[in-house]
Order: C-alpha cells, then structure tokens, then sequence
C-alpha cells in the first residue's frame, strides 16, 4: 500500500494549534501550556510530545537530528528518524553543530548548541509537584500562586532518608525566577547546560498533553539548599575507553570476564566525532 | 508597660452564605430564616457580621453548638474559604491596614505561610500523611523561606520533642502514627515558623480523655512560652474553661454574647448560652 502523507505527517491545523502552544510556552519560560495531544503512529509514552513538537516545526531546510539517551542508533530514535524522513524527506545528520533541529530522549549533546538550533527533549512526567501533589487542579493553583514548598520538600524527604538529594535524572528547576519546572529526565549532569543556553529547548509531553519551553539565555537553577548544594553525577580520574573523553557524561560498563568496571561517552555521536578527529 | 494595645487580629462584619440568597433572605431579612438558613432559596447564612479582637498573647475561645459557623469561621480566617463581605485585619501584615480578605491569592499564601498557624480536627487536613513527620515540618518552614535542612532538621526534632514525639519515631510517616501523635505533630508543625497567631479547630475532638489532657496541656505551655495569640474553636466547655481567657458564644452563624470565660460561664446571659452551660453541669 503507498499512501501518499502531508507533510510532516500531520495536516497543516494541527501544525498550527501545536505551534500556537509552543509560542506561549516560548513566552512563559517554565510555563506548561496544555495542548491537543494528537494520536501518533507510535504509542503514547514513546516519545509522542517530542515528535509532534518535531514535527509541527519541521521545515523542507531543516537537518535533523534524533538522540534516545546519548544513542544515535537506538531502536527509539531510528524508528522516528525513519518516520520524519520519510513523511517530509528532509536531511537526517548525526552530528550535533550541524543539525537545526534535534529531538532528545534524556540527554542534552555534550557539544554546546548554538544560536538557531532548537533541542525538543521528550518528557513523561512534565508535573514537579506531581510526587508532592496528585490533583492537577491543586497543582495548577501551586504554581500560580508560586508556591513550591512541595519541590523542596521532596529533596529534603531525600537528604532525611539518604543523606544526600538522591534525584536521579529530572531533577527540578527554577526558570527564570519564576516557575520550577521538571527538565525531564535529563542526568542532573546536563541541567546546568539548560542554563543560558544559546539554542532554544522545547519540552514536549505527549501522554500528559503540555508543552514547555526554555527560550535562549534564559536563566535556570536546580533546586537545592543552603547545607546541601546541587552536585552533578561526578567522573573523576574517568576517560572514555574509547575515545578518552575526561568532563563529560560516561555509561558505566561491566566486563563480566575481567570483572573490570569500564566508562565510555554516553553521547555516541560525540565519540565518534572524536575518534574521526583523531584519526585526522 | 504599655497599657493601650493594638489587636493581633481585628475582624470586623466577618459574612460567610452558602449560596445565592433571594429575594426573602437577602439584606436584614434575617427573620425570615429558619435560624440559619432560608426555606425558600436554601442558603445557609454561615457567619453573619462576627466582629472580634484578638490581643497579644491571649487565648480566645469560641463555642456554640454544632453548625453555628464556628469551623467556618476559622477556615475563612485561614483563607480555605473565600469570604462573602468583611475585613480582618493582622497587625504584623502591612501595620496591620490591609484587608488580609481582599489580598491576592499569592499573598494570602504569604500571610498563611509566615503569619498564621492552624491545627484541624481532621490532621489529614493538614499533615502530608506520607512524608516523615520531619518532612512535615520541614514543609512549613520551607513554605517560610528556610532552604537550610540542617536548621530544619535541628528546629523539626526540638519542636516534635516538645510535642512528645519520641526521636526514633521523627522520620516516620504520620500514616503510622495514632490520632494522638498526629494531632501533636499537627501542632508541632502549625508552631513552627512562630506565627503570633495560632488558629485550633476543635483539636481535642475524638482523643482519649489522657491525650486530650496533654495535648491541651502543651497548646497553654507553648502559648505561654511563646507569648503567641491562640483562637480556640470548641463545643467542648471544659476546653474553653480550661484554656480560654475571653470566650464568644455562637449561635445560627452570629455572636451572641462575649466576655470573660468566667463571667459567660458563671453569670451567662443570653438564654443559649444559659442552655448551654446548664448542660455542661
């Protein structure tokens, strides 16, 4: 069957009720817009909010790029990259300097965005206070009335129980002094690059139907306390085994036979950038 | 010593109505209502124009029979309700000159969270029932401006000592706990930014005859520690007779008679009161 498809998949009023939500989340740094989650080809809880968000904003020039947690070659991003290349027929790149526009299954790329380039990072959960609160009418008031009590509240559930913020990836933050905001389950290493950053970064929630943005140079701190300061998963003495990569975000991998515990970049494109480099 | 004193809390013309109202209830129509309520329209007239001070380091205490506005009372004090008419006035919120009623949602959540206090019947009301004890309190003192977890933990575990919560129970969830406990750490947590006003909505109700002692006991050790003003709700006399300096009595959402808790308990004058106090004897 040869089925011929708009382009980019959807008809041109879903771009644009998407593209709608996503300016006024670009004007509310933080903000959750709600939004019309449409039926995607793939289920729900699989990237859905990220792909439309792709989708709505793709155009014939741009380049796209798809991580699914560091890997350019998962199943995940494969499968959506064969998607959005077959239904607009756009260039695919691995290389993060060049891609225009970049969908993220949790991981920001270890080579710093530029201006022009939008990363949409995929999110199942967008709600902070969701752990603090169950009701999204409670939450609603919450961050209306800038009451996040409950945010912090959890970390220091965790110092009580852990002795130290046991927040493992989607770790909140605070934008632009204003609304906190769950970056989606990106390692707490990579939140301090929401901070400042020169590309815009759109946050999509397909199942939870919100979208949420960080606009360029906005400012974005995680959350911590006086006594407990926000610290990053720390690599110290750590090269990437293949690459040799010190500073940025490693997988940890087991050798069962030597029992030897290896690290290597978790960003593969990064890697492979390199290992290309040195070769010359 | 300075003997003219400013209230800590001056309410005045206090009006709380579930529902519309009509054309046979509405304005100073209040004899045609079947005490409060009115047969035509079905609204409830749950405060109506309750006036009343409250000074530095006082306990004042209100009775009055089940549905006479006592709870709804506190909760519009405590912004759970929004109010229909009024005006209540907070001394240490903008010298005490704005309308804490006609202050944005955002503000209320400041004074609530910096300036008042306040324990429920139900500690459900109140107490995250699945985060620590600790966590509780921690909760408030957040809601406050503390980001520091070691001041926390050190002013949680004084005050959850004080309340008599043994040490190695203080990270346990309030879940676990008996309604005696909860109700103690509900206190311990609605104490623990020092709020000068400590609003307590029938908190002895439904505890055995020992913890209600001691909770009552320690609500007039702390309020005499702290100097801090308390507004009692009950329809439990010997609480008030216990605990409260000045009482006013309640009737059908209004106040009906106000004084001395002894002199109203003693010498009462209006005829509800009188039935009420009989029955206490």
């Amino acid at each position: 069957m040869r089925m011929k498809y708009q382009f980019a998949f959807f008809d041109e009023g879903s771009k644009r009720e998407i593209r709608r939500a996503t300016l006024k989340a670009v004007a509310i740094p933080g903000y959750q817009v709600p939004f019309a989650s449409r039926e995607m080809p793939i289920a729900r809880g699989w990237g859905t909010g990220g792909l439309q968000l792709t989708l709505s904003l793709v155009g014939k020039d741009d380049r796209l790029k798809v991580i699914d947690q560091g890997s350019d070659e998962s199943v995940n991003a494969v499968n959506i990259k064969e998607l959005i290349g077959k239904t607009t027929g756009i260039a695919i790149t691995e290389e993060t300097g060049e891609a225009t526009l970049i969908q993220s299954r949790h991981r920001i790329p270890e080579i710093p965005l530029h201006a022009g380039q939008i990363l949409v990072l995929q999110v199942p959960l967008p709600e902070p206070l969701r752990y603090f609160e169950p009701s999204e009418y409670e939450t609603k008031k919450l961050h209306a009335e800038q009451e996040y009590s409950g945010a912090w509240l959890m970390l220091f559930e965790q110092i009580m129980k852990y002795g130290h913020m046991s927040t493992g990836a989607d770790h909140p933050v605070l934008v632009h002094k204003r609304y906190v905001m769950a970056p989606s389950p990106i390692p707490r290493f990579d939140n301090s690059k929401l901070n400042d950053s020169e590309a815009l970064i759109l946050l999509g929630a397909g199942r939870e139907k919100k979208i949420y943005a960080v606009p360029p140079h906005t400012e974005v701190v995680s959350l911590d306390f006086e006594d407990f300061p926000f610290v990053v998963e720390p690599f110290q003495g750590v090269s990437c085994r293949l690459c040799g990569a010190r500073g940025v975000y490693m997988d940890e991998v087991h050798d069962e036979e030597t029992g030897e515990t290896l690290y290597q970049c978790n960003d593969t494109s990064y890697c492979l950038q390199r290992l290309n480099e040195k070769r010359g | 010593m300075d003997y003219v004193q400013e209230p800590v809390l001056s309410v005045r013309n206090l009006n709380k109505q579930y529902g519309g109202g009509c054309l046979n209830c509405r304005g100073a129509k209040a004899d045609r209502l079947i005490k409060n309520f009115c047969p035509v329209c079905g609204t409830v007239y749950a405060c109506r124009d309750v006036s009343f001070q409250v000074y530095a380091g006082e306990i004042l205490g209100v009775v009055g029979e089940s549905g006479s506005g006592k709870s709804t009372l506190m909760e519009c004090l405590y912004f759970d309700q929004e109010v229909d008419g009024g005006e209540a006035l907070i001394s240490s919120y903008k010298n005490g000159e704005a309308n804490l009623f006609a202050e944005s949602s955002q503000q209320k959540r400041y004074i609530r969270n910096h300036m008042m206090g306040k324990v429920y019947q139900n500690a459900a009301l109140s107490l995250k029932m699945d985060f620590s004890a600790l966590g509780n309190i921690a909760e408030k003192l957040i809601a406050a401006g503390s980001r520091h977890v070691g001041r926390m933990e050190t002013r949680g575990r004084e005050l959850l000592e004080h309340v008599n919560i043994p040490s190695y129970r203080m990270k346990e969830r309030p879940k676990n706990f008996s309604g005696g406990m909860q109700q103690r750490v509900q206190i311990a947590k609605a104490l623990s930014n020092n709020p000068p006003l400590l609003l307590l909505d029938e908190v002895t109700t439904g505890l055995d005859l020992s913890v209600q002692a001691s909770v009552l006991d320690l609500i007039k050790t702390i309020q005499r520690e702290l100097g801090i003003s308390v507004v009692i709700v009950s329809h439990d006399l010997s609480v008030i007779k216990m605990l409260a300096d000045r009482t006013f009595v309640m009737l059908d959402g209004q106040m009906i008679e106000h004084g001395l808790t002894d002199q109203i308990l003693e010498d009462p004058q209006h005829p509800f009161t009188q039935q009420l106090v009989q029955s206490l004897l």
